[in-house]
């Protein structure tokens, strides 16, 4: 596995002063002076404990024009292990209209994440190693945060044979996923389980039957009888889920299941754990705080697949993360042109941006207000995913290198997309009011982000 | 030997040394003889009925039986009568009125060698050249009898390794069984996809990497039969299977002797290099082919005509060990017959 960053600019040099420092994994929560030098965490000093750390203690700097550490001031402000995000569509190569590298990763930055995982439903699609080398050697010029790279199950997502999976793990796959599309062959994703094993990576699997899903465009529903549209029944997620489940227990692999949508999905993924099946899931930010009601205004950007699904749905979804059965939150970022969904609702492309967002609304709907306690949220926006696929866990711990972000909760501020880091604007939340704006993104020890 | 060879299993670990000493002592240098034949099967009848593409088994089914002078019938599939619909039981049952000796059967289905047995004429002996992916009891016994002549007549505790697409190989199942009867350790190497479920259960170590190829004295090899591969979607692609497992000069650092059943694919399961080397053994395994079939169809007869004396010895109310003391020395008398042609 490779993760890939742009080694511009020096290792940051800070002091992030008087922060509440809230690291759950890792049981802390205090107020803090965290020094970082040279991009490291040298040290975390409760404030109001005698030692003052690291103060100007380094006057002869070696980068010019640095004369030390930076102060800081972030009294007030939560200061959490860095994000990780399993799911982002980088559309690069081939959409570069919609998102590239730097944007995503700007984008990321601007979020609070340190690393992503980008999606392999590119054109051409991520089914070989060359393609995959080259968007590792581009990341290493553009990317402001770490970036990973998953390879296609299949050649050319088209589900018939098997993409150069052992190839693409020697050149540095985090993990194998049609995503977008689901894996359609029992016989072709048991080969991809069983290849994929053998260099001892997950599978990412988007589970839809097709056939069920037909050519449904939001959550079947009362909502989408009401409106006329096309529904796609939870049967369409939970079915393939379950076939999945079965085939990945049979061959005793690593599975990790997308943005799951459905309470009978979680039933799945809970019965396949008892079982002894290695299963992680993902839920994104919009499942989490929307739901099929929100369809009703027919604003194109609440098209996604999985659809927005029923409020009982979405609590459900909730009580999982609150309950930890929900290891990971994913944003499924989906950049998308404004001709792509500046059309009527059953035209429009599926899928909304959430890097820029998902924090604060996840911070403003489920922490402040809907009862997930502080530590579920930011243990399953960034350790959670690093170990679901195996990437370094950020930790606010000294010795470890910089991966933070620095979070302002108390002001309310509007949701904009027109000031996102995206180059898209497609977002779910547009014109929200939230809570939970970063200030500052330090990944791999340097300064991805300020505001 | 039994009444037909279907399986490996259906000889014992004596059984099949005595065979290959036939095939050593008897038929070995008959090659190297100016008139290579012996009339050993004179006025037997031998039918080779194979119902896949085969070079190197149905030309050394045929040499042997010409050799020992029996009547062979080359009967393919392609060009025979199965080709108007007839089906395999009708082909037996009509072939069966030229009162065959020997039935030689290749068919591309697991248990066609029994279901031949099942239905031919009454006194004829089948011989399994191939069911399917099930078994392929000849090519075993001649690779024992390659391995007797590089490593001597004891195989007990010889390490061999089987490499390849065992998932559907009759060749490896076969050998599995076969090795094993000889006390030799068998390991089992090929990417997941390509091993059968279950597989450990024939008592073979199973392993996904070359890695395990280092403490081995045998590799055997086999082809990649992506003729088989109904949906081809086992692997990723055939060039991260060649980067990952093709078996070449430098995985013999130990001195290991490299086996393999033929055709063999140059640059797939084994380099070119290789392939051109002295480490090998296919060519000695396809001479011993010979011989070691021209063994089991003799044997298959005499042993037969022995057992049948047996039980008339047994029903004449006298002693079992003297009933097998006249087995013994039918067998004896036989083979020095052979010894005394040529």
């Amino acid at each position: 596995m490779t993760i890939t960053i742009a080694k511009r600019g020096s290792k940051a040099n800070l002091l992030i002063k008087d922060a509440r420092v809230f690291d759950p994994e890792r049981g802390v929560d205090m107020r803090a002076d965290v020094a970082v030098e040279r991009g490291q965490i040298s040290s975390i000093a409760p404030v109001g404990k005698g030692r003052s750390p690291h103060r100007g203690d380094a006057p002869e700097a070696t980068d010019s024009g640095a004369s030390g550490a930076e102060i800081i001031e972030a009294a007030g402000r939560l200061l959490v292990p860095g994000f990780v995000d399993l799911h982002t569509h980088l559309r690069t190569p081939g959409r570069e209209d919609e998102e590239d590298l730097t944007s995503g990763t700007a984008a990321a930055a601007a979020g609070g994440y340190v690393t992503i995982c980008a999606m392999p439903n590119t054109e051409p699609v991520v089914d070989n190693a060359s393609v995959l080398s080259s968007l590792i050697e581009r990341a290493e010029a553009e990317a402001s945060v770490s970036v990973a790279f998953l390879g296609a199950i299949s050649r050319g997502q088209e589900g018939i044979r098997l993409a150069d999976i052992w190839d693409m793990a020697e050149a540095g796959a985090v993990a194998f996923s049609d995503d977008g599309r689901p894996v359609t062959d029992g016989g072709l994703l048991r080969a991809a389980f069983q290849a994929a094993k053998l260099v001892g990576l997950p599978l990412v699997l988007h589970c839809e039957d097709s056939d069920l899903a037909a050519t449904g465009v939001m959550n079947e529903s009362e909502v989408s009888a009401r409106l006329g549209l096309a529904g796609i029944p939870c049967s369409a997620e939970s079915a393939a889920a379950a076939r999945d489940l079965e085939i990945a227990a049979y061959e005793d692999a690593r599975v990790h299941i997308a943005h799951v949508s459905c309470v009978r999905t979680l039933g799945h993924i809970r019965r396949a754990r008892e079982g002894g099946v290695t299963v992680t899931c993902e839920v994104t930010p919009h499942h989490l705080t929307l739901s099929d009601e929100e369809v009703f205004s027919l604003d194109a950007n609440l098209k996604m697949n999985p659809p927005l699904r029923s409020e009982a749905d979405r609590q459900a979804l909730v009580e999982a993360l609150a309950a930890g059965d929900m290891d990971c939150i994913a944003t499924d970022h989906a950049p998308h042109a404004p001709q792509e969904k500046e059309t009527p609702f059953e035209e429009a492309a599926f899928g909304t941006l959430g890097l820029e967002t998902a924090f604060p609304v996840l911070y403003t709907r489920l922490v402040e207000s809907g009862g997930v306690p502080l530590e579920r949220l930011v243990a399953a926006m960034s350790t959670g995913p690093a170990r679901a696929v195996g990437l370094p866990e950020p930790a606010l711990e000294e010795g470890e290198e910089a991966n933070l972000a620095l979070i302002d909760t108390e002001e309310e501020f509007d949701i904009e997309p027109a000031r996102f880091q995206s180059k898209s604007r497609n977002s779910a939340f547009s014109g929200q009011k939230a809570k939970g704006k970063v200030k500052l993104t330090v990944a791999a020890g340097r300064v991805a982000y300020r505001l | 030997m039994k009444q037909h060879l279907l399986s490996i299993n259906d000889l014992s670990r004596e059984e099949i040394g005595s065979v290959l000493d036939t095939a050593r002592f008897d038929f070995l240098d008959l090659s190297k003889r100016e008139i290579k034949k012996v009339p050993t099967l004179r006025g037997r009848t031998v039918i080779n009925l194979f119902y896949e593409k085969s070079t190197r088994t149905s030309t050394s089914f045929e040499l042997a039986g010409k050799r020992l002078s029996a009547d062979v019938i080359n009967v393919k599939a392609d060009s025979s009568a199965t080709g108007k619909g007839e089906s395999l039981k009708d082909t037996v049952l009509t072939l069966g009125a030229y009162r065959p000796d020997i039935i030689v059967i290749r068919h591309p289905h697991v248990g066609a060698a029994a279901f031949v047995a099942r239905y031919v004429v009454a006194g004829a002996h089948v011989i399994n050249a191939g069911d399917g992916k099930g078994e392929h009891p000849t090519q075993s016994l001649l690779d024992i009898f390659s391995l007797q002549q590089e490593f001597g007549e004891d195989l007990a505790g010889l390490r061999v390794a089987i490499v390849g697409d065992i998932l559907h190989s009759r060749v490896a199942r076969s050998n599995i069984i076969g090795f094993q009867k000889m006390g030799m350790e068998v390991k089992l190497v090929a990417p997941p996809a390509l091993l059968p479920r279950g597989v450990e259960a024939l008592g073979a170590e199973a392993r996904h990497g070359l890695d395990a190829l280092a403490d081995v004295d045998v590799i055997y090899l086999l082809r990649t039969q992506s003729e088989r591969h109904e949906r081809a979607n086992y692997l990723p692609s055939l060039r991260e299977y060649i980067s990952r497992y093709q078996v070449g000069l430098r995985h013999l650092s130990g001195g290991q002797k490299v086996l393999h059943p033929g055709p063999i694919n140059r640059g797939v399961e084994i380099s070119a290099e290789l392939a051109d080397s002295g480490e090998h053994l296919i060519l000695q395994q396809v001479e011993a082919g010979l011989a070691v079939r021209m063994a089991v169809m003799y044997r298959i007869i005499v042993d037969s005509a022995a057992a049948a004396a047996d039980e008339a010895a047994a029903g004449d109310s006298r002693a079992g060990a003297r009933a097998a003391e006249g087995e013994e020395a039918a067998g004896k008398a036989k083979i020095k017959n052979i010894r005394a042609v040529g």
